[in-house]
C-alpha cells in the first residue's frame, strides 16, 4: 500500500469492472476475495487497466500475478520507466 | 445508472436508452449492461423495446462481446437475450435438435466465426470449401430454427507470406480470407444471409485495435475487448433494421449546412458552394451523401429559416448545387421554430417523428429539436463541414437490408405524396379530391416475387396495424400454400404514381365459416383516402369465396398503434369483448353490402376487372 494514489486508481477500476460500489482492496486481495473474479472476468480486468492506464502487458508478467500487490508493483515498474523515457 | 434502476418501466428504458446513447468505453457499457439485465430480471420487458434471441454462434471465445451487443440493440431501441454454443461446438449444436441451441429458440443466428477456425492453415480451393460448408449450414439453420441468419465477415488477421503480392498465392491464409470475405459479399443476397462486415470496421477502425495476438493466444478471444462496444454497435443495427427501427427521412438544414454562408445575406454569388474553396467542396460532399441516400430510398425534406424565395433560389439557379428541387419531398423555409417544422414534415410525409434524422450546424437548433423532439435523431456534427459526411455515415441511422425496387422509387414516391398533400389542402371539397386522384388498388394473395418486400412491410409497420404481429421470411412463406390462410396484398396507384404494396392483411380459418384476421396492416401514406373501406369489399369478397360467413377481427394495442383502435368499429364490425388486453370483433357477411369507394379496384390471380361504382 505505499502508493496510495494507485491504489486508488486501481480500485476504481475494480469497482466499475466489478460492478460493486464497495470493494476495496489490500495488496493480500487474491481472485478468491472478489465475486465474479473469474478467469474470463480476468482478461477483462486486464484489459481494462491496460486501456485507463495506457500500459500493456506482456504474457510472461500475467503469468506470474497471482494477488493486487503483485499486479500494483507490475504496474508501479511500467508507470515509472514510462516516466523517466518520457 | 442506479437512478434508472429505481424508475417505473417507461421512465426506465428512456433513461437506459439514453445512458446508451452516450459516449463510453467497455467498461462502462459492461455496467450499464449489469443495471439493463437486473433491471428486467425484476421487474420484466421494458415497454416499447422489443426483445430479440439472439443466438451468437462460433468456434473461439465470444462472451465477452454480449454486453457490448446488448447495449449496442438498446442503443437503437431493442433488448437482445444472448446465447451462445459450448466452446467450439457450434455445428453439432445445430444440428442436434435437443441441444441448449434448439431449446433456446433463436430469432436470428449470428455465425462469429474467427479467422484461424476458416483458414488456420489455407490450403487449395480452401475458400470455395468454406463457403460450401457455410451455405449447407445456412440453409440447415432456417430450416431447423426457422431464424434470420447474419455471417459475420472474416477478420483479416493472417500475415502476408508474399506481401503487396500476396493474391498470386490463393492458397495462402491471407488469401483465402480475403477469398472468402470476397465469396461472402457476392452470394449473402442470393442465399438471403445478413453480412456483419467486421472486417470493413475494422479496416477503418485499424486492425490492431481490433486483434492482437496475444489475447489471441491467452483467451482465444478475436474481438479484442476494447472494441466489443463497436462490435455491438453493428450488431445492434442490424437487429434494430431487422425490426423496421431505422430511419427513413433525412432533414436538412440550409445556410452552412448545404452551402457556406447565408443565402438570405449573401445571395446566389455570396455563398460558398463547389469546386475552388475547401469548404465549399465540403459542402458539396454532403450534398452528394444526401443524393446517394436518397437514390437508394431515403427522402430528403429541407427544413431552414429563410424566405422561401430565397432558399429555393439556389436549388433552381446556382450551377454547383448537386441537390435540385425534385430530390426534396418536402420543402419547409419559413420562420417558425424547427421544432414545428419538424412535426410538419412528419406529418406531411406521414411518417413518424422517430423516423427523422435532422441535420443543423447550428448548435442551438439542434439542442431546441433534442428537448423539445427527443425521438429525432440528431447527429452532433463537428465545426468544420468536412466531417459532415462521415460523422452522419458513422452514425448509423440508416442501416438497411435489403434494396427493394421499391426503396429505389421511395424517394419519388413520397415527393408526389407531398404534392398530393398539397393538393389536398388547397381543396376543401373531400369527394372531389379524391375523385381528382383517379386511385386504382390493386389485389393479389402473397406472392413469392413479393416476399421480401411483404416481410419488410410487416416488420417496419407500427401505427396502421391492428395486432402488430412479426413475422419472419420462413412464416410468410409457408402461408403461400397454405389453403386455410387467406393473404392479400393491396397496391395503390394514382395520377401522382404507384404507391406501392400499402396494405397487407392475413386471415385464418377458425373454423370453416370463420375467418379470423391475424393481420391487417397499412401505409399510413394513404390513410383518409377510404382505402380501408375498398379493402374489406375485396375481403369480404374473397371470405365468401373461401365459405365463410363471418369474419373475426382483433386490436391488440401498442405503444404506437392507437390510430387504428376503432378501425373495426368504423368498418361495421360489432364488439365482441375484451380478450387479455385485445379486443375482439366480428361480421356477418350475409347482410354485408360493398360500400361504395372513389376507386377502381382490380384484382386477383386471375386478373378478374370490375369497378366500384364511385361516391
Amino acid at each position: 500500500m505505499d502508493n496510495p494514489h494507485l491504489y486508488r486508481e486501481l480500485t476504481e477500476i475494480f469497482r466499475e469492472v466489478f460492478d460493486d460500489d464497495t470493494l476495496t482492496l489490500t495488496p493480500e486481495t487474491t481472485a478468491a476475495d472478489i465475486d465474479g473474479w473469474d478467469s474470463m472476468a480476468h482478461i477483462g480486468l486486464i484489459v481494462a487497466i491496460e486501456e485507463r492506464m495506457g500500459v500493456k502487458f506482456n504474457s510472461a508478467e500475467l503469468e506470474s500475478l497471482h494477488n493486487v500487490g503483485q499486479l500494483a508493483g507490475v504496474l508501479e515498474y511500467k508507470l515509472e520507466s514510462r516516466q523517466v523515457k518520457a | 445508472m442506479r437512478l434508472a434502476e429505481t424508475q417505473e418501466p417507461h421512465s426506465a428504458a428512456s433513461t437506459f436508452q439514453q445512458l446508451a446513447n452516450t459516449r463510453m468505453d467497455f467498461v462502462r457499457a459492461g455496467r450499464l449492461d449489469k443495471a439493463v439485465q437486473r433491471y428486467r430480471s425484476a421487474h420484466g420487458n421494458l415497454p416499447g423495446l422489443p426483445v430479440v434471441r439472439l443466438a451468437l454462434l462460433g468456434s473461439s471465445t465470444l462472451g465477452h462481446l454480449h454486453a457490448g451487443v446488448r447495449v449496442g440493440a438498446l442503443r437503437h431501441g431493442v433488448l437482445v437475450d444472448v446465447y451462445e454454443n459450448a466452446f467450439g461446438m457450434y455445428r453439432q449444436e445445430a444440428a442436434d435438435v435437443s441441444s441448449g441451441l434448439h431449446a433456446f429458440r433463436p430469432d436470428v443466428v449470428c455465425l462469429a466465426l474467427d479467422a484461424h477456425h476458416v483458414a488456420a492453415s489455407g490450403g487449395e480451393g480452401r475458400a470455395e470449401q468454406v463457403l460450401a460448408d457455410l451455405r449447407e449450414l445456412w440453409r440447415a439453420v432456417k430450416e431447423m430454427l426457422g431464424c434470420v441468419v447474419v455471417q459475420q465477415t472474416v477478420l483479416p488477421v493472417h500475415w502476408p507470406v508474399m506481401g503487396n503480392q500476396e493474391s498470386r498465392l490463393p492458397q495462402s491464409p491471407a488469401s483465402v480470407v480475403e477469398s472468402v470475405n470476397r465469396l461472402l459479399r457476392s452470394e449473402a443476397e442470393a442465399q438471403g444471409v445478413y453480412l456483419l462486415t467486421v472486417d470493413t470496421w475494422a479496416a477503418i477502425d485499424g486492425l490492431s485495435r481490433w486483434f492482437e495476438p496475444a489475447l489471441w493466444n491467452r483467451s482465444k478471444q478475436e474481438v479484442h475487448p476494447r472494441v466489443s462496444d463497436l462490435y455491438g454497435e453493428q450488431v445492434g443495427r442490424i437487429l434494430a433494421a431487422l425490426r423496421g427501427k431505422s430511419s427513413k427521412c433525412l432533414v436538412l438544414d440550409l445556410d452552412n449546412t448545404l452551402w457556406g454562408g447565408v443565402i438570405g445575406d449573401d445571395g446566389m454569388e455570396g455563398i460558398v458552394l463547389g469546386q475552388g474553396s475547401a469548404v465549399g467542396e465540403a459542402h458539396v460532399a454532403l450534398q452528394r451523401y444526401a443524393l446517394q441516400l436518397s437514390e437508394r430510398g431515403i427522402i430528403l425534406a429541407v427544413c431552414s429559416k429563410n424566405d422561401e424565395a430565397n432558399a429555393l433560389a439556389p436549388f433552381a439557379d446556382h450551377l454547383e448545387m448537386v441537390l435540385r428541387r425534385k430530390h426534396i419531398a418536402c420543402f419547409v423555409a419559413n420562420w417558425q421554430d424547427k421544432a414545428t417544422n419538424l412535426r410538419y414534415i412528419a406529418e406531411t410525409l406521414n411518417i413518424g417523428l422517430d423516423s427523422l434524422v435532422f441535420v443543423d450546424d447550428n448548435p442551438a437548433e439542434r439542442a431546441l429539436v433534442r428537448r423539445e423532439l427527443p425521438m429525432v435523431a440528431v447527429p452532433e456534427l463537428p465545426e468544420d463541414p468536412s466531417g459532415y459526411v462521415g460523422t452522419l455515415a458513422a452514425a448509423g441511422y440508416f442501416e438497411a437490408l435489403e434494396v427493394t425496387a421499391e426503396d429505389r422509387a421511395r424517394a419519388e414516391l413520397y415527393r408526389s405524396n407531398a404534392e398530393r398533400e398539397n393538393l389536398r389542402r388547397s381543396t376543401t371539397d373531400m369527394g372531389g379530391f379524391l375523385q381528382a386522384l383517379q386511385m386504382e388498388l390493386t389485389w393479389s394473395p402473397f406472392d413469392s416475387i413479393g416476399l421480401k418486400r411483404i416481410v419488410q412491410l410487416m416488420n417496419k409497420t407500427n401505427q396502421f396495424n391492428l395486432t402488430t404481429r412479426r413475422y419472419t421470411e420462413a412464416e410468410v412463406a409457408a402461408m403461400l400454400d397454405d389453403p386455410s390462410v387467406l393473404t392479400l396484398q393491396l397496391r395503390l396507384s394514382d395520377v401522382y404514381g404507384d404507391n406501392g404494396v400499402i396494405a397487407l392483411l392475413v386471415g385464418r380459418l377458425a373454423d370453416s365459416a370463420t375467418l379470423d384476421m391475424e393481420t391487417w396492416l397499412m401505409s399510413c401514406r394513404v390513410l383518409g383516402r377510404n382505402v380501408e373501406e375498398a379493402t374489406l369489399n375485396v375481403l369480404v369478397e374473397q371470405a365468401r369465396a373461401m365459405g365463410c360467413t363471418r369474419i373475426v377481427g382483433t386490436y391488440r394495442p401498442t405503444a404506437k398503434n392507437g390510430m387504428v383502435r376503432d378501425h373495426y368499429q368504423r368498418l361495421g364490425f360489432a364488439a365482441l369483448g375484451q380478450q387479455e388486453d385485445a379486443t375482439r370483433w366480428e361480421l356477418w357477411l350475409d347482410s354485408y353490402a360493398s360500400r361504395d369507394v372513389p376507386m377502381t379496384i382490380k384484382g386477383g390471380k386471375t386478373w378478374t376487372t370490375h369497378t366500384c361504382t364511385a361516391s
